[in-house]
């Protein structure tokens, strides 16, 4: 098993229609790993939907009576340098970075998605230079560019996402483009075409099924990049502007007070990362659960 | 004669990979909301210096005529000046670039010492010990922020432990112990992530060759059980692994704008990071296109290097 | 007699599978003498090329286990001998050819150095000298150029020139014992003759012994001295060549004869296959292994009880594993000089 997920660049991801939805998730629910990793993703959204009536304070009320304290009865995981409570803050945070990774990865998939189409359907000389500039494109390192799109819009959590957004499409370009190409060339293509059926029907109706397979699983990993990026890009100051706070905020206005306060630091710091590992998880058991599928099946 | 035709080949098919990063670049300048020369001019500017910006930018001619200045400008060596400091981005950049390159060179290398052993081990000795923690511990590796480790580092090693300094740089000329010293830390955090991905792909790499039949003819020689894993193996499992070493430094450049702001080192990606809030664009294109022109050339390494491990390659 | 130079004795080799550890070389005796030429015949899955693996200790890394039995050579004893003896021996002593030419040869590196490593590793040679001796070898198995064409890669080769490439590796350090493993089947026809040309012809120079694994009777009618057939997981047979084919004992190896293009043709008849497949390692057939497919099948003597390896006629050298040898020996040698 190779650890790349994305496919290699011009290979065509093998046709796999989803399978029929029972057996996909009777397949993925024996998959032990991925199955926790989506309950705990989903006490995590959980947590972030009802967030009012789980965080103990207000996340936004400081006290400077009790800027970096200690976790005690009262701050669990204790306060942070506005004498905040970091653990209702966390509670909070986690909208705006759950939100915010939907978003960049539907910015992808919105430019990703019909690029690729267009890309592996329609082939020659449109595909060669879409691939070109797709991969000019991601000769740029992906948080450089992103640093680089937010500046030249302005520091803002939407910008931020817009801008991982734009740098993550090639990506969903690529594998939406290798499963269009490996589609395209079966036979019940060309009947299809000899019938008449105009290409909008035909790939609605039959490419795209065979897309959804490995866009899920891109998809899915995606949304722990982007959560990734957006961490990084709001603890630069370059993403979420106070007074507002995702994950990654915290853990930039955290990271100065590490050696008096470490708990802040690390509590956005784990947080995070189980998020990611979930996200990576999850896509893994996607994977697998659609791969036996082919490889047991037809 | 072969080799030489092959390098010149990967050579000139990156020529065009360059002039379209180049138009890329070129073109993030108009997403700027606004009016670019108006920027330029400074806000209160009457519209009379806001025209004379556009002149002086060329931002009144026609769209392939600015590109081809632009061009030609970077070809020379010339990247704009800063908005702030007006100095030379060209020179802002490399001033700062040993540091990142250091960075990122410390970063592959703890990288592949951490991984190559590793993922020979795991390949070798399937379903031990070693092996299963390799996979976990990849796992986690692949899915933490390197931020989040090098936060940990820095709690731990530098502040509570004082065994390395946690900020800073001092150039290799002026003292090499400092310079190897304030680059560990940093350097490892990067690596960390690094040895994850390239752990994996060593494994699987591995794996295969060590089934094949020529393995066999190896052992049937009676070559030491070394030379086969190193000689015979590697060399013929190095090409997917140098293919992700690849992807790996791309991500490194990326990753080196956050470690620098943890560590407090004057790199390239705090240069970047400084100009998003000043709002200097010709900076922040600068770095934009030198990254990318690294990765380019990382790249073409990369190319050159399957020519050398598989010898097919080279007479295709 | 002379000690031989390899022995097999009792040779017991177990794989794992789903059904558990299963025994697909069972209790396998022959030997080889020196100046000698064996081959060992069977169809794939009757074990012949695991036996010749596991007596240099090539099973353990594809999963193997040699349970019992030895395997002397030369004096010494190969089973259970260190992995680091045993690299001692093989590539110099004992040396090995392998069925595919194409996928058993490094691609990353030159055929020169593939052969030079051997020399340096076994004889302590410098460069310069181990590659001298490298295009020796080629030019030794007639690779035209052998000079330039030792600084080419396997890629460069067809598949004939690969597997001389094989053979000038296994001679180079002039073992005692050459082991070849089907090295033709994966040729073309003119191109399997040549090779066995040629390893006539190395055989004749250097006197070493040659032990050669083949499903192909053609291929033992050429240029085997004495043959060892083998089925499921046993010798059934074992003769002179000249006996075996003028007299075989075994109705397997009867069946072999019949089946053979060239015994057809002669008689100007279509070549009779032997009934049935062969039996599988899991699920051996109670008695004789081979009794399904026997046509002199008798129920109680070839079904019942497992049949010993025995000799021909007391002080014979020619064994047989048949319960009906005695009466089957003039039925089987009429069928074949039809």
């Amino acid at each position: 098993m190779s650890a790349a997920i994305f496919p290699a660049p011009g290979t065509a991801a093998p046709a796999v229609p989803l399978p029929p939805p029972s057996s996909f998730f009777k397949r993925f629910c024996r998959n032990r790993t991925a199955m926790i990793s989506a309950i705990i993703l989903l006490l995590i959204v959980l947590t972030a939907i009802f967030a009012p009536y789980l965080a103990p304070h207000d996340p936004a009320r400081s006290s400077l009576r009790n800027i970096l304290k200690p976790p005690s009865a009262m701050y669990l995981l204790g306060s942070d340098d506005l004498g905040r409570d970091v653990l209702s803050r966390l509670i909070f945070a986690s909208r705006l970075s759950l939100v915010a990774s939907v978003q960049a990865v539907a910015i992808a998939l919105a430019l990703g998605l019909p690029l690729g189409l267009i890309s592996g359907y329609a082939g020659g000389w449109a595909d060669t230079v879409i691939m070109r500039c797709n991969d000019a494109l991601m000769s740029f390192p992906a948080l450089i560019l992103a640093v680089v799109i937010v500046g030249l819009l302005g520091p803002s959590l939407t910008n931020a996402m817009t801008a991982i957004g734009l740098v993550y499409a090639p990506r969903i370009m690529r594998v939406v483009r290798g499963s269009t190409l490996s589609v395209r060339e079966e036979v019940y293509i060309r009947a299809a075409r000899a019938l008449g059926c105009g290409d909008a029907r035909i790939i609605a109706y039959h490419v795209l099924p065979n897309v959804t397979g490995p866009l899920v699983v891109q998809a899915t990993v995606l949304m722990g990049q982007a959560l990734l990026a957006e961490a990084g890009l709001s603890f630069l100051g370059l993403g979420t502007q106070p007074p507002q706070a995702s994950w990654g905020a915290m853990l930039g206005t955290a990271f100065p007070y590490m050696a008096q306060s470490p708990v802040p630091t690390i509590a956005s710091g784990l947080v995070i990362s189980v998020t990611v590992l979930c996200f990576n998880l999850i896509g893994d058991g996607i994977r697998d659960s659609v791969g036996r599928m082919r490889r047991s099946g037809d | 004669m072969n080799t030489f035709r092959y390098i010149t080949r990967r050579i000139i098919s990156t020529v065009p990979m360059l002039v379209l990063v180049g138009l890329i670049t070129f073109l993030l300048i108009h997403i700027t909301p606004g009016d670019p020369a108006a920027v330029v001019a400074g806000e209160n500017a009457s519209l009379q210096a806001i025209e004379e910006a556009r002149h002086r930018l060329g931002l009144d001619q026609p769209f392939l005529i600015q590109f081809w200045h632009w061009l030609w400008a970077v070809l020379h060596g010339d990247l704009g000046t800063s908005f702030t400091s007006g100095k030379p981005v060209t020179e802002l950049i490399f001033d700062r670039l040993p540091i990142t390159l250091s960075l990122t060179a410390g970063a592959t290398l703890i990288g592949l010492l951490i991984a190559v052993p590793l993922g020979v081990f795991a390949a070798t000795k399937r379903g031990s010990w070693l092996d299963r923690i390799t996979i976990f511990g990849t796992s986690l590796g692949i899915a933490a922020p390197e931020f989040f480790i090098g936060l940990l580092l820095v709690l731990v090693v530098a502040l509570e432990w004082g065994w390395l300094p946690a900020t800073g740089y001092v150039p290799f000329a002026e003292d090499p112990v400092e310079w190897l010293a304030r680059l560990t830390l940093p350097s490892v955090t990067l690596g960390l992530g690094v040895a994850a991905e390239l752990a994996r792909q060593v494994r699987g790499s591995m794996i295969d060759v060590l089934s094949r039949d020529y393995i066999q003819t190896a052992r049937a020689k009676g070559l030491s059980t070394l030379s086969i894993i190193v000689k015979h193996g590697l060399k013929n499992a190095a090409i997917p692994v140098v293919t992700v070493l690849g992807l790996q430094v791309r991500r490194l450049l990326g990753g080196t704008v956050i470690v620098e702001q943890i560590f407090a080192m004057n790199g390239v990606g705090s240069l970047a990071v400084r100009a998003v809030f000043l709002r200097d664009l010709p900076v922040l294109l600068g770095v934009a296109l030198t990254t990318a022109v690294v990765v380019l050339l990382v790249n073409l390494l990369v190319d050159m290097s399957y020519g050398y491990f598989d010898p097919k390659v080279r007479s295709a | 007699m002379a000690e031989p130079l390899l022995e097999l004795r009792d040779l017991t080799v177990q794989f794992p599978s789903p059904n558990g550890w299963l025994t697909v070389v069972d209790k396998v005796s022959f030997s080889v003498g020196r100046n000698d030429i064996v081959c060992v015949v069977g169809e794939s899955g009757s074990g012949k090329s695991v036996t010749m693996q596991a007596a240099v200790g090539l099973v353990q890394p594809k999963g193997g286990r040699v349970t019992g039995g030895s395997v002397r050579f030369d004096g010494k004893e190969l089973v259970g001998m260190s992995n680091r003896d045993l690299n001692r021996v093989r590539g110099d002593e004992i040396g090995f050819i392998f069925q595919e030419p194409m996928s058993s040869l490094n691609p990353a590196y030159t055929v020169g150095e593939q052969i030079a490593e051997v020399v340096r590793r076994h004889r302590g040679a410098s460069r310069a000298d181990a590659w001298k001796r490298a295009v020796e070898m080629l030019d030794r198995v007639h690779i035209a150029s052998a000079a330039s064409r030792a600084r080419e890669y396997p890629h460069q080769f067809s598949g004939g020139m690969r597997q001389r490439v094989m053979i000038a590796m296994a001679v180079a350090c002039d073992p005692k014992l050459l082991i070849a493993d089907e090295p033709s089947t994966a040729l073309d026809v003119t191109i399997q003759a040549r090779i066995l040309e040629l390893l006539r012809e190395l055989q004749r120079e250097s006197g070493m012994s040659v032990l050669f694994i083949t499903h192909d009777l053609g291929v033992v009618a050429d240029i085997a001295r004495r043959v060892v057939v083998m089925y499921g997981a046993q010798v059934v047979e074992s003769a002179s060549a000249d006996e075996l084919f003028a007299r075989p004992r075994h109705p397997y190896t009867a069946g072999l004869l019949a089946a053979m293009p060239q015994v057809a043709l002669e008689r100007g008849q279509d070549p009779v296959a032997i009934p049935g497949t062969v039996a599988q390692a899991h699920a051996w057939p109670g008695g004789c292994r081979f009794n399904p497919r026997c046509v002199y099948r008798q129920e109680g003597a070839c079904t019942t009880v497992p049949v010993p390896l025995e000799p021909v006629a007391p002080g014979q050298d020619a064994l047989v594993r048949c319960a009906l040898a005695a009466s089957l020996s003039d039925t089987l040698r009429e069928a074949v000089a039809a």
